[in-house]
């Protein structure tokens, strides 16, 4: 076997690892074995790589360069991704994901401009190969960038829209076509150039209509920019592994985008383009909210009525996580059971700010799996609970996603929590959810608000059911 | 148009679709690793970048693969640990459960 032969091979063991890992990942007893052996996979393509040989006898320089690369970017990496908190995992996700497209528009760029000073003049379909690595690369990471921003709260997590934005973005994705027909047609660099700026304003014209509520959404669908991306690259380059994995991403990552947002009821269309969550307020919302009666408790009320409940539903949101009060809310749990009370989660799957968000939270405090129910499961029994205790949640239990034809979380399918007997809210402020829709339920007879951070409330609770 | 080029292309049809049926039955807990999962594989860029900075000659060429090198890397290394720890919580759930038979 020749050198490259061996090394081809080695890359379809390192592809095949990817199929494997992917399968793996879907299965939550073997996902983690998935990942490592995707990993594993890595490491031998990238072993491989350093005996590659663009042609015979032709071995690859720069190796001290590309090893400080190697070291910069672990040195950084492994850090970032050890010590961050597990409610700042979607901003990471997101960053780990604008630098791989930004790689692989770099990877493009470099690949045109080599060509370029040889003096060759590929054919056309090769330009255009490497034109899209160039364009859909850095509309991920300049997208990816701004989703940063908004989950990070950078910037205001709102949607940002201004007028004919629709219009003006699609003469973006026009004038990025058009200089991308005159690099081909010209061969003149300096659109490149062009086409990259283009491209970069596009990913962030692209995001900013985007309300923060739907932006994990949008970091899949730019995950799936980023594989398609390399893909390009693939082609560039002749290399089948680039091809396999990039496509393998791209095209799972589109459909794991629409079952994102059908989990939120809404299609794919209606979460990139509609703006979800600027309209503004319907006339319930903004008939003076603030001067509304609810009903407010104090932990020892609440205490009391959990106490001495038979069946309490559970319903955690972001607030749980942001308050890193996953481990206080088991302890209100197992403080209930202890006493004869009947206690599950109820796990909206968008609750948090990304779908399982909540499931690995409460894992990570070692609740039982058998206790988190999925929506639908949760529905059937919710009319049977004495309380629904809603810890930092709020979309995901507003009635006007059913009730309010004008809502713009209509059709959205929630947790029912207002079947209770009885609802109680944990929350911060009277202040409306991620998607800034006033929800009603607030002002239920049978509510009672607690305000304050998830885990003081939650911890007074745990107190006040001890002692009665 | 070669017969390399239709080969890749072959290549590329049908990872699609083994992509689409890969992830077609995964349950909604899963959602988080599996997109951190497949961001951590599209890191193999890091090949390509390997590539591009191993036949770079001109100071720009070298710059530019540098960088991909580092950005390449941050999404391979990061990708991989972040996903690993989302589902080390998944794990000692199943300890448990392995534990009460």
């Amino acid at each position: 076997m020749t050198r490259a032969t061996v090394i081809d091979v080695l890359y379809l063991v390192a592809a095949t690892t990817f199929l494997i890992a992917l399968k793996g990942l879907g299965s939550p007893r073997r996902a983690r074995q998935g990942n490592v052996v995707a990993a594993i996979g890595m490491a031998i393509a990238v072993g491989a790589t350093f005996f590659y040989q663009s042609t015979p006898g032709h071995s690859l320089g720069n190796i001290g360069l590309m090893m400080l690369g190697m070291v910069i970017g672990t040195v950084v990496a492994v850090p970032a991704a050890r010590l961050v908190q597990m409610t700042a995992m979607p901003q990471l996700v997101a960053i780990f994901n604008g630098v791989g497209g930004g790689a692989a528009a770099l990877v493009s760029i470099t690949e045109l401009i080599a060509q370029r000073s040889e003096g060759a003049h590929p054919a056309i379909y090769v330009s255009i190969e490497v034109l899209l690595g160039v364009l859909i690369g850095t509309v991920s990471f300049s997208g990816s960038a701004i989703a940063y921003a908004k989950l990070q709260e950078l910037m205001t997590g709102r949607p940002v829209t201004y007028p004919a934005q629709q219009v003006i973005n699609a003469l973006f994705g026009v004038a990025a076509l058009a200089s991308m027909v005159l690099v081909v047609s010209t061969g003149n660099t300096l659109w490149l150039w062009v086409l990259l700026a283009i491209a970069a304003v596009l990913g962030v014209a692209f995001v900013l209509p985007i309300g923060g509520a739907d932006v994990p959404v949008l970091i899949s669908l730019l995950n799936s920019f980023t594989g398609l991306a390399v893909a390009a690259s693939g082609f560039t380059l002749h290399s089948t592994v680039l091809i396999v994995a990039g496509t393998l991403v791209g095209a799972s990552g589109i459909l794991l985008t629409r079952l994102m947002s059908k989990a939120m009821g809404r299609s794919l269309a209606n979460v990139l383009f509609s703006a979800f969550g600027s309209a503004t307020p319907s006339a319930t919302g903004a008939g003076g909210a603030a001067e509304r009666p609810v009903r407010s408790g104090t932990p020892d009320d609440i205490g009391v009525l959990l106490a001495y409940a038979e069946k309490v539903a559970i319903i955690p949101g972001y607030g749980l996580a942001v308050a890193q009060a996953q481990h206080t809310v088991r302890e209100l749990a197992d403080e209930l059971e202890k006493r004869g009370v009947e206690v599950f989660y109820a796990i909206h799957p968008v609750a948090g700010r990304m779908p399982g968000h909540m499931n690995v939270l409460l894992a990570e405090a070692n609740v039982p799996y058998e206790k988190l129910l999925e929506m639908d499961e949760a529905n059937s029994e919710l009319s049977t609970c004495d309380v629904a205790l809603v810890v930092g949640a709020n979309d995901t239990v507003n009635p006007a996603a059913v009730d309010d034809s004008t809502s713009p979380i209509f059709g959205m399918p929630i947790i029912h929590a207002d079947l209770a007997s009885n609802v109680v809210f944990l929350k911060r402020s009277m202040r409306p959810g991620f998607a800034g829709i006033e929800n009603e339920l607030l002002y239920n007879p049978k509510t009672i608000l607690l305000f304050g951070d998830a885990k003081d409330t939650l911890t007074k609770l745990v107190a006040s059911v001890t002692a009665h | 148009m070669g017969s390399g080029l239709l080969a890749y292309i072959t290549v590329f049809v049908l990872a699609i679709f083994v992509g689409v049926e890969i992830v077609a039955k995964v349950p909604s807990i899963l959602h988080t690793p599996l997109m951190s999962g497949s961001n951590a594989i599209h890191g193999v860029i890091l090949v390509g970048s390997m590539i591009i900075l191993g036949n770079a000659t001109t100071p720009a060429e070298r710059v530019l693969g540098f960088l991909a090198v580092i950005l390449a890397t941050l999404n391979v290394v990061g990708g991989f640990v972040v996903t690993d720890r989302m589902l080390e919580m998944f794990k000692s759930k199943n300890d448990r459960k392995g534990g009460q038979k």
